[in-house]
């Protein structure tokens, strides 16, 4: 009689997983297309967040340059789209943003804390405004057309990538190159001392972020039609990663997740119901995690969970 | 050959001259103690030997290679391992963690998770720390810091540890435990550089030693020599002239 209790916790967690990514892929079958699009706004989210944790979280160096590498998807998109298919866009996105982040790597990684913060703040702003300055002065039109996708096409998509980037970010995180970069955000210096390549870990896994983004951006550009260097390179998609990221706690992989996933939702329902007063609300929201949930919002349900700390 | 030697090996930083041509050379299997008061550049050789800092002019032999000029992980894969004055541990992973990680990246071969994971439980019942392998790294006492620290050295599978300072802050019956972790490392055919305060254990612990003073080395010998030299005296406890004439 063994078979009563082979059905453990592990199970049920990966067959809840199995379920709700069936509900997901049935999605477009059974829901309203605005179900589909809020849900395509949210991965995208989502995927931001968790590939942000890919390389901040375990580092603790705060990157604030999502907005480039996911800028630099939307124009490969651009650029690229009218000619050829649409996975190759996708694709070329990411590995466009994967070069540039591993360059930005080799320059950047050396800086630490606010250096760093600041150091990767400016790299985007200064594409954008590189950008702008090109679109206005060389080809004298701001803005591009974007080819028009299907919502459905672009919904699944994002969700490959969304599993895709979980998957990726699940197993770096059980790897050793894992192991490593907690080293490196623990204490650098003795982490070098211990034979860790710290360069080139953190350089690879930068880059290994970026490249998730790079390809959300190549899709989401389909959505948008029109772009530009403000949109592409919006400053707001580099706070936003970081702030869902505290919000659900980065110590596991489902904090991102959750907090990606509420963030999205809010922000849809704020935008919508109460358009001038969201950005305070998300505000207030935010103090109140940072000052009452240290681990985020997964840090709290975990220690409810297991009735202690930790 | 010595396992490692310095030719004239000078630091400046900007116009101090944190060592000034300095030589020394270690054999393999000895025991080095390097000593001298506060500024007098030991813990900036120790830093240039790991490849910290960048040496100013002089040349750094490893196995008869030049090893200055390499990034600290190569020299650490070479078979070089080091501790710090104040302890660098990881400090919100756990102890076991901590030595994993060093036995999982500190040598040249690959080294597979599971080797990895029998070698550190090896090292932490060999300094003694078995027990305590889930705690966070932060939570131990000082005492244990220092051994975890030990340990992780050990896990890069050194031939040549520095140790620096390993018993700052131990009381007295820590210091004892202390100086019988070095000699059971010694034993496992490893070649100890040390940095010490405690001349205590310098003396019983050490073949030979060197001693630095504002960034040369003014004295190298058996234990009893140095103590009894009065060039180290002086630099230790000031001119006996001056005691008298005043």
């Amino acid at each position: 009689m063994e078979g009563f209790n082979v059905i453990t916790k592990k199970h049920f967690i990966v067959g809840g997983i199995f379920l709700i990514l069936i509900l997901l892929f049935l999605m477009p079958f059974y829901a309203k297309p605005y179900l589909v699009i809020s849900l395509t706004n949210i991965l995208m989210y989502i995927i931001l967040t968790v590939s942000w944790v890919i390389f901040s979280g375990p580092t603790h160096y705060i990157s604030l340059a999502s907005a480039a590498f996911f800028g630099v998807g939307i124009y490969t998109s651009a650029l690229l789209g009218k000619t050829l298919p649409l996975t190759v866009v996708v694709v070329t996105g990411g590995f466009a943003s994967f070069i540039l982040a591993f360059f930005i790597g080799l320059l950047t990684l050396r800086l630490r804390g606010m250096y760093f913060i600041i150091f990767t703040f400016s790299i985007s702003e200064l594409i954008r405004h590189s950008l702008l300055w090109w679109e206005t002065n060389v080809t004298g039109t701001v803005g591009r057309w974007v080819v028009m996708v299907s919502h459905n096409t672009v919904y699944y998509i994002i969700l490959t990538i969304f599993m895709i980037t979980f998957i990726i970010a699940y197993i770096i995180r059980r790897s050793r190159v894992g192991l490593a970069l907690r080293c490196i955000g623990e204490q650098e210096e003795a982490a070098i001392h211990i034979g860790i390549n710290s360069t080139l870990i953190k350089t690879f896994t930068f880059a290994i972020s970026a490249l998730f983004m790079g390809s959300t951006g190549a899709i989401m550009a389909t959505r948008w039609t029109y772009i530009d260097p403000r949109i592409a390179f919006d400053p707001h998609l580099s706070f936003m990663p970081v702030l869902m990221a505290i919000f659900g706690g980065t110590i596991h992989l489902y904090g991102p997740l959750l907090g990606a996933t509420i963030f999205a939702y809010l922000e849809e329902i704020l935008t919508t119901k109460f358009p001038y007063y969201y950005m305070l609300l998300f505000g207030a929201i935010l103090i109140v995690v940072i000052l009452f949930l240290p681990h985020g919002l997964f840090g709290m349900i975990q220690k409810r969970l297991k009735g202690g700390p930790k | 050959m010595p396992i490692l030697e310095g030719k004239k090996v000078t630091k400046y930083f900007g116009g101090l001259a944190a060592l000034y041509q300095v030589d020394f050379d270690i054999n393999p299997g000895e025991v080095v103690g390097l000593i001298g008061p506060n500024g007098a550049g030991k813990t900036t050789l120790f830093n240039l030997i790991s490849g910290f800092l960048p040496i100013t002019a002089g040349e750094i032999r490893y196995k008869g290679k030049k090893i200055n000029g390499l990034n600290p992980n190569q020299i650490c894969r070479q078979g070089v391992a080091r501790t710090f004055q104040s302890t660098k541990l990881f400090a919100g992973m756990t102890v076991f963690e901590n030595v994993l990680a060093a036995s999982l990246f500190g040598s040249k071969r690959t080294v597979s998770i599971p080797e990895a994971e029998s070698e550190t439980l090896e090292l932490l019942e060999f300094v003694d720390l078995l027990s305590l392998r889930t705690m966070l790294a932060k939570d131990l006492p000082i005492a244990y810091q220092k051994r975890l620290e030990v340990a992780r050295a050990l896990a890069t599978k050194p031939d040549l540890l520095m140790l620096d300072e390993v018993m700052a802050g131990l009381n007295p019956v820590e210091v004892v435990e202390a100086m019988g972790l070095v000699a059971k490392i010694r034993d496992r055919g490893i070649t100890i550089f040390m940095i010490e305060h405690v001349m205590k254990a310098i003396m019983e612990v050490c073949d030979r030693i060197i001693v630095l003073h504002h960034g040369n080395k003014i004295a190298e010998g058996k234990p009893e020599d140095v103590a009894n030299s009065p060039k180290v005296i002086e630099i230790y406890l000031g001119e006996q002239t001056h005691a008298r004439s005043q």
